[in-house]
């Protein structure tokens, strides 16, 4: 039965090989860079459709333990890939997203010189991500992990002349190290107490099955806290929230593929692949809820005051990765598995809407937005889909998908259930506020700028395709509860009752109302309802002072003692070495006198030779 | 027998002296005449071992007229070196007699 299943390794290589290739040719033209990464996206996509259509027909999961790669004492790594329905699934997301971004960017990027170099480093991220999602054990997926971070670093800072870009991909980068030193203490821990120190899934599954544990309680919460805590990092949950924002400083495809779709949400899929160990340790499935809920509604009232149209997006997309927290803490993994298919889609279209609006206008300021939709037909109606989506609204994928979180939610706890819900009011208005200012109202005079029109078909082919996506993936769900136990877990609780449903549909409607009533209406004052100046705007505008707090907390003290260490280093090190350097010019100089050139010096070396001579012979008693 | 130790050390004080203007006077013709030293010295030397010390006979003496020999013939050669070194280079300084740098320049630092 898994006959296309085997060659499932492949799906990582074609992507791999295009980045090598595009390494090598170096300053490719534009149009092999974009011809060879697009082949390899469409050959992956293709194989992936494949692969995940014979899981839907109900394959076996399928593991292939390869050459050994690592011996520790008794046990040996092995490379390998296992395929499963949540694999399966998480494939065909990462290669749907990957090929609309490619495609997409093609149109965004033109014109960059360096864009050879921009495809080969998203074919880079995406072997990686592939590689990562198809690991057969954690240690494999740490480094494919790490890979993906790598990727991430790269396509942050790719216009490295903005000091900003550097800034914004070390941030990313050390943010999510924070976490993934996490990671690897877990796995250590893992590793010291698993018998026979097995790390693949599968042994994982079997020793946390059914609530057991090798290890004692307070172990299995501490492992299960540290793989939370590298989801944390590599999620964007509170507290390592705030690289994500800072990673807008990337090309926007970029944004859409890697900080929406895919490699945040790797985060998510590592709790999801080792959810055995979460459900040995209620203490930790508990505060994985609530950190996801409060990051939740947390970001969403970030969103609703900034400015920058990627930036609302990105407080966006962290406050989703809390609702898929929420839903993996409370016990509902299909739920959270599935907001995080839908999120792929909608995300990635807004984000990616959002770049045709930036390329089409040059700023990412809202404020200097308005009145686009007229001039952007495909871009305004497309990014209203993924708004509503984003929102809820029936029938869209969103309102699926975040139904179901909430149903589930609701049963578990209902602090956590009225925080859901507070979030998806938010939600349902910032979005709207976004769309009102960027599309409708007065077209705020720039100054001279370009007549914005629409994007190019390369461009908004992957938005129309998005769009579709985002709107019927929520009938995956149909017939109901097929999905769940597809992905192998129960649902755990009967599906979403209409008063749920009701009420989470009047909520998105209330935020969108109240979104129009404010930003939309010809007579909208389009200011927020809050005055500038009061103090709760200025707490969320600087997104709660979290970077303030960081910088003078950690930031500078750890300045202060690399200064420090700096001088130490110059002092002492340097001062250790150089004393030796200058003992040895001196010596030299010293010596040096003895070939001056003067006969009447090698006269004297001559005369305390033999004189020395002489003394020797003396003292042997031997006449030479 | 005569006693030879008075003549030897006079002879070696002589030497020393001879061996010290050598190798540190900086006028050539100082080199020169303690040269002339140090030669004399010797001749000393040979005639007092000559005349007493271990094997008394007259090839000391003999030795030592052809030291004188040499000698007188040395300084000559010497002197005509110093003025052909003279003329060309206009100095008589030993200091000066390298075409390694490094010489009258040592003084200054480096």
């Amino acid at each position: 039965m898994s006959t296309v299943t085997q060659w499932a390794w492949l799906i990582p290589v074609f992507p791999l090989a295009a980045f090598l290739v595009l390494i090598a040719l170096g300053r490719a033209s534009a149009r092999t860079a974009v011809f060879v990464s697009t082949a390899a996206g469409a050959a992956s996509f293709a194989l992936a459709v494949a692969v995940a259509a014979e899981y839907v027909r109900g394959a076996e999961d399928y593991t292939y333990e390869g050459p050994v790669w690592l011996r520790l004492g008794d046990t040996a790594l092995r490379l390998g890939f296992e395929l499963n329905r949540l694999n399966a699934l998480m494939i065909v997301v990462v290669a749907t997203v990957s090929l609309l971004v490619l495609v997409y960017s093609a149109g965004y990027m033109r014109g960059d010189p360096r864009i050879g170099v921009y495809y080969a480093y998203v074919s880079l991220f995406s072997a990686s991500m592939f590689g990562l999602v198809m690991s057969a054990h954690l240690v494999q997926l740490y480094v494919f992990w790490e890979l993906v971070g790598l990727g991430s670093f790269l396509l942050i800072g790719f216009w490295y002349a903005k000091p900003e870009a550097k800034a914004a991909a070390k941030k990313a980068f050390v943010m999510t190290r924070i976490g993934d030193a996490g990671l690897l203490a877990a796995i250590l821990l893992l590793f010291w107490n698993m018998p026979d120190h097995a790390l693949d899934f599968t042994s994982l599954h079997n020793a946390f099955a059914d609530g057991r544990s090798p290890v004692s309680e307070p172990m299995t919460t501490l492992i299960a806290l540290l793989v939370f805590l590298g989801a944390v990092g590599k999620s964007a949950q509170l507290p390592l929230h705030t690289w994500l924002p800072d990673a807008m400083e990337g090309p926007t495809p970029i944004s859409a593929l890697i900080h929406a779709a895919t490699m945040v949400a790797a985060g998510v899929y590592l709790v999801a692949r080792m959810y055995d160990l979460f459900l040995a340790s209620p203490e930790a499935m508990a505060i994985v809820a609530y950190i996801g809920a409060v990051t939740a509604l947390m970001a969403a009232t970030v969103g609703a005051v900034l400015t920058d149209i990627k930036r609302v997006l990105a407080f966006s997309t962290v406050s989703q990765l809390g609702y898929m927290m929420m839903a993996l803490g409370a016990g509902a993994y299909a739920a959270g598995v599935f907001h995080l298919f839908t999120h792929a889609f909608f995300k990635a279209l807004l984000f990616l809407a959002a770049g045709s609006v930036i390329h089409a206008v040059h700023t990412q300021d809202i404020r200097e937005m308005g009145g686009l939709a007229a001039r952007m037909r495909t871009t305004a109606a497309t990014f209203a889909i993924g708004a509503l989506a984003l929102a809820g609204v029936f029938p869209l994928s969103g309102f699926w998908s975040k139904d179901a979180i909430l149903a589930s939610v609701l049963e578990k706890d209902v602090l956590l259930f009225a925080i859901g819900v507070t979030g998806s009011f938010v939600t349902a208005f910032y979005m709207a506020r976004l769309f009102f200012l960027t599309f409708y109202g007065p077209r705020f005079e720039g100054g001279g700028k370009r007549e914005p029109a629409e994007s190019p078909a390369v461009m908004t082919v992957p938005l129309v395709a998005l769009a579709v996506l985002s709107a019927v993936a929520g009938f995956i769900e149909w017939p109901t509860g097929w999905f769940d136990e597809w992905l192998g877990r129960p649902k755990g609780h009967e599906s979403a009752g209409w008063p749920v449903m009701m009420l989470t549909t009047a909520v998105a409607l209330a935020g969108i109302a109240a979104g129009w009533a404010l930003y939309g209406s010809r007579r909208a004052p389009r200011r927020g309802p809050v005055g500038r100046t009061s103090a709760l705007y200025r707490l969320l505008e600087r997104k709660y002072a979290f970077d303030e707090i960081y910088e003078a907390t950690v930031v500078r003290p750890v300045r202060t003692l690399a200064g420090w260490l700096a001088v130490l280093d110059e002092r002492t090190v340097d001062g250790a070495v150089r004393a030796v350097a200058a003992a040895t010019v001196a010596f030299g100089r010293f010596t040096g006198r003895l070939q001056n050139g003067q006969v009447q010096t090698y006269g004297v070396a001559v005369l305390i030779g033999l004189v020395a001579l002489i003394a020797v012979a003396a003292g042997r008693g031997i006449w030479s | 027998m005569t006693a030879t130790s008075p003549y030897l050390t006079l002879a070696a004080v002589l030497f020393c002296i001879g061996l010290y203007g050598a190798l540190t006077k900086r006028s050539a013709v100082m080199v020169l005449l303690s040269i002339e030293l140090m030669l004399n010295a010797v001749n000393l030397n040979l005639v007092a071992f000559s005349a007493g010390g271990w094997l008394p006979s007259l090839a000391g003496q003999t030795f030592a007229l052809f030291n004188i020999a040499v000698a007188a013939a040395e300084a000559a050669v010497g002197i005509a070196i110093l003025i052909a070194f003279f003329r060309s280079r206009g100095s008589s300084e030993i200091t000066d007699m390298t075409t390694v740098g490094g010489g009258r320049r040592r003084g200054r630092a480096q």
